[in-house]
């Protein structure tokens, strides 16, 4: 299963009927390391809303000492925190449940604000690893979350809309804060990278792996090689937090040629179908998709 | 009105000092909630209890930026309505902040 599918389970803390009330100190140390431990916990009270039962299988946890006032139109277990630890129940009941088990993983990926998007699929272009992608309807959407590298913000960089955000990003306006007027001055967001190796990036770059290389050879010194290499792109790193290993996979000039060719194609093919179909919506322009 | 927080688990962005703060006042508080354990981790996976938090009428969400929130909810399909959500920010108030704007 990847990272992100899966159903949560759902842990309902219970206080009702059926059940003594936990201590403030109780309820607040079982609901703090059932969250930090990735489970989903409801805490229901009569007369108030929350959220209404899916198809996710639920945990009841409370000091339950009668009948407690669940339905059970679907799959529901019981487990009395007078008798279990609630952490230890959530992680028994989940595994019996076929529930999602939750690996470390720190939810990073890009995520569009449509308000400021012009779909000139810049990003789609920029990223090398299938992030992002087209819906039917041939608008940008983020397809493979989990494809993106964590922490690099690199693409919300190249997006002349700042329109890309990274919601655990430590700076605005990347991190969802309201984007200001110094933000849209395109320049300030719009990182042209390769000034910051003093111009061709990649000619820049292949130079030098290049040059370590031959180094590498010569010297027989892989330390010395990789130092350079990491120079080199120490610079960009700074600019604009992106990790090292993002930075040696950049896209070389001949893979972006190659991109916006296989993604004209794409387009060529979609123009043609839309030509087919009475009343559908005109395929946008080539240069509507900026490639 | 219904509340949903967020703990924010899987990344140290929100302050802890506030995020526990906030889940402790509302756990003392006597008002029903649902609490996530990470809104971002429930958008990647187009998880389908986002639908009925943004199907559910007026919520008071409990999380950071109100427009990550708000995009995070259309990534996943289920876009907020335009009215009910008020989002309450753990990344920039103070707990104090929050739990006022939160329990009134
Ligand atoms: S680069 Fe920005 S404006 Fe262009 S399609 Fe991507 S998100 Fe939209
Ligand atoms: S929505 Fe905000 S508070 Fe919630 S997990 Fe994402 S970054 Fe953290």
């Amino acid at each position: 299963m990847s990272r992100t599918e899966g159903r949560n389970l759902r842990v309902i803390l219970y206080e009702g009927p059926g059940s003594t009330p936990l201590d403030d100190g109780d309820r607040y140390q079982v609901l703090s390391s059932l969250l930090d431990n990735g489970f989903e916990v409801t805490r229901p009270v009569a007369g108030q809303e929350v959220a209404p039962p899916d198809d996710a299988p639920v945990l009841v946890l409370g000091l339950l000492d009668g009948e407690p006032l669940v339905a059970e139109d679907h799959e529901v277990h019981f487990r009395d925190l007078a008798q279990v630890n609630a952490l230890d129940a959530a992680r028994e009941v989940r595994k019996a449940t076929g529930a999602r088990t939750l690996d470390a993983w720190k939810p990073w990926f890009p995520v569009i604000d449509f308000d400021r998007c012009t779909n000139c699929m810049q990003c789609l272009t920029f990223c090398l690893f299938d992030v992002y992608g087209v819906d039917t309807e041939q608008k940008i959407t983020v397809q493979n979350q989990d494809n993106c590298k964590t922490d690099c913000p690199a693409c919300s960089r190249v997006c002349p809309e700042v329109a890309i955000l990274f919601p655990k990003y430590a700076k605005g306006p990347i991190n969802g804060d309201e984007v200001r007027d110094q933000d849209i001055q395109r320049e300030a967001m719009k990182v042209d990278i390769s000034t910051l190796l003093g111009g061709d990036l990649y000619g820049s770059l292949r130079t030098r792996q290049s040059e370590a290389r031959k180094r590498f050879s010569t010297e027989r010194d892989e330390s010395k090689a990789l130092l350079e290499r990491k120079r080199c792109l120490g610079k960009l790193k700074k600019e604009l937090d992106i990790p090292d290993e993002v930075l040696m996979t950049l896209p070389s000039a001949d893979d972006i040629e190659e991109r916006a060719a296989r993604a004209r194609t794409k387009l060529a093919k979609r123009q043609a179908r839309s030509q087919t179909v009475k009343d559908a919506r005109p395929a946008p322009s080539e240069a509507e998709w900026g490639i | 009105m219904k509340i949903l927080y967020c703990n924010c688990t899987y990344a140290k962005v929100v302050p802890k000092d506030v995020k526990q703060d906030v889940l402790r006042q509302l756990s003392d508080s006597g008002r029903a909630f649902d609490a996530v354990a990470d809104l971002c981790d429930m958008s990647a996976r187009k998880d389908p209890a986002l639908k009925k938090i943004a199907d559910g009428g007026c919520t008071k969400i409990v999380a950071c930026y109100p427009r990550a929130v708000k995009w995070l909810f259309h990534a996943a399909g289920t876009p907020l309505p335009d009215e009910g959500i008020d989002v309450l920010n753990m990344r920039v108030d103070s707990a104090e902040h929050v739990v006022k704007e939160l329990l009134v």
